[in-house]
């Protein structure tokens, strides 16, 4: 049986990589939104795993919860990219603070 | 045996895909490598015997979120070289940002094992005849169903604003007026005439 700690080893990598995604991709929100699923895919390796490891269903469960809510947060992100592209024609993120009112 | 192979390919994979969703050029390039490691990832759950998350994540991830976001990005006409531009600019920042946050999760999950937090408190503790659905199924529906219903409506809630957000009013195509069709009555749209022979219908 595979240890605990490889399973943290790799969603830590995975997490890490999410957070570099949303640093060097900086302009480019739609794979922003992409680091951000990916950093929740991490989440849920890291509640599995321990949920698997420790014979407890919950963190089960609560995987389950963060993947609704990581649903619904692409959705609403992309639907207010959609708009935002729709009136400005880019999707660079740098002038988004000219979108006042 | 078999299983350490398939933990190292899936986790293999799943790192390389995620690394190429964030640095791959092209938008579309960055969803199908998303895809991939969702479904590694899948396999990864599966490994440990999460098989409901294992399939919710195919279903909902790969089905649903990927299909999603591939629309959008085919759908949107964006010049996707001049959003490269900042890219070795912040490049080295993020690498520092990111080796250090690696170090310090790792050094965390080296003193996480190392002891002294109690796991002996289960509050759901996983039974051995159960499969891994039906226990997820016996505790969703009854421990945790108010919770599972928020879940529901937090789905609600995305899915209300999604419409309300990107809903526009086109000045160019005739709607439907539901209350006009509801309040039409028989008697105000039909009339009986006794048509004289040979003579035209006045409408």
């Amino acid at each position: 049986m595979i240890g605990l700690q490889h399973y943290l080893v790799v969603s830590a990598i995975l997490f890490v990589m999410g957070v570099l995604g949303i640093f060097i991709n900086r302009k480019n929100i739609i794979i922003i939104l992409m680091a951000i699923e990916l950093i929740l895919l991490s989440v849920n390796i890291n509640l599995v795993a321990f949920s698997a490891y420790l014979g407890d269903l919950v963190g089960q469960v609560f995987a389950m919860f963060v993947l609704t809510v990581a649903a619904g947060e692409a959705a609403i992100g992309l639907a207010i990219l959609v708009i935002y592209f729709r009136g400005r024609g880019s999707i660079a993120v740098d002038d988004v603070n000219r979108m006042k009112g | 045996m078999i299983q350490a192979f398939a933990f190292y390919l899936f986790s293999a994979i799943v790192i390389l895909s995620g690394a190429l969703t964030v640095l791959s050029r092209n938008p579309v390039h960055s969803v199908l490598w998303l895809i991939l490691a969702f479904f590694n990832a899948a396999g990864l759950m599966v490994l440990v015997g999460a098989e409901f998350i294992a399939m919710l994540l195919v279903i909902v991830y790969v089905g649903a979120v990927a299909v999603l976001f591939l629309f959008v990005v085919m759908m949107l006409d964006i010049d996707f070289a001049e959003l490269r531009s900042g890219f070795v600019r912040y490049g080295f920042f993020g690498l520092l940002i990111a080796l250090v946050l690696a170090g310090e999760l790792i050094i965390a999950g080296g003193a996480w094992s190392a002891g002294a937090i109690d796991i002996a408190h289960r509050a759901a503790p996983a039974s051995a005849d159960l499969s891994n659905i039906e226990a997820m199924g016996a505790l969703i529906y009854s421990k945790y169903l108010y919770i599972f219903e928020a879940a529901g409506l937090v789905l609600l809630v995305a899915m209300i604003g999604a419409i309300v957000l990107t809903h526009r009013d086109r000045k160019d195509t005739r709607p439907q007026n539901i209350s006009d069709q509801v309040k039409r009555r028989p008697q105000d749209a039909v009339r009986n005439v006794n048509q004289p022979v040979g003579q035209g219908v006045e409408l």
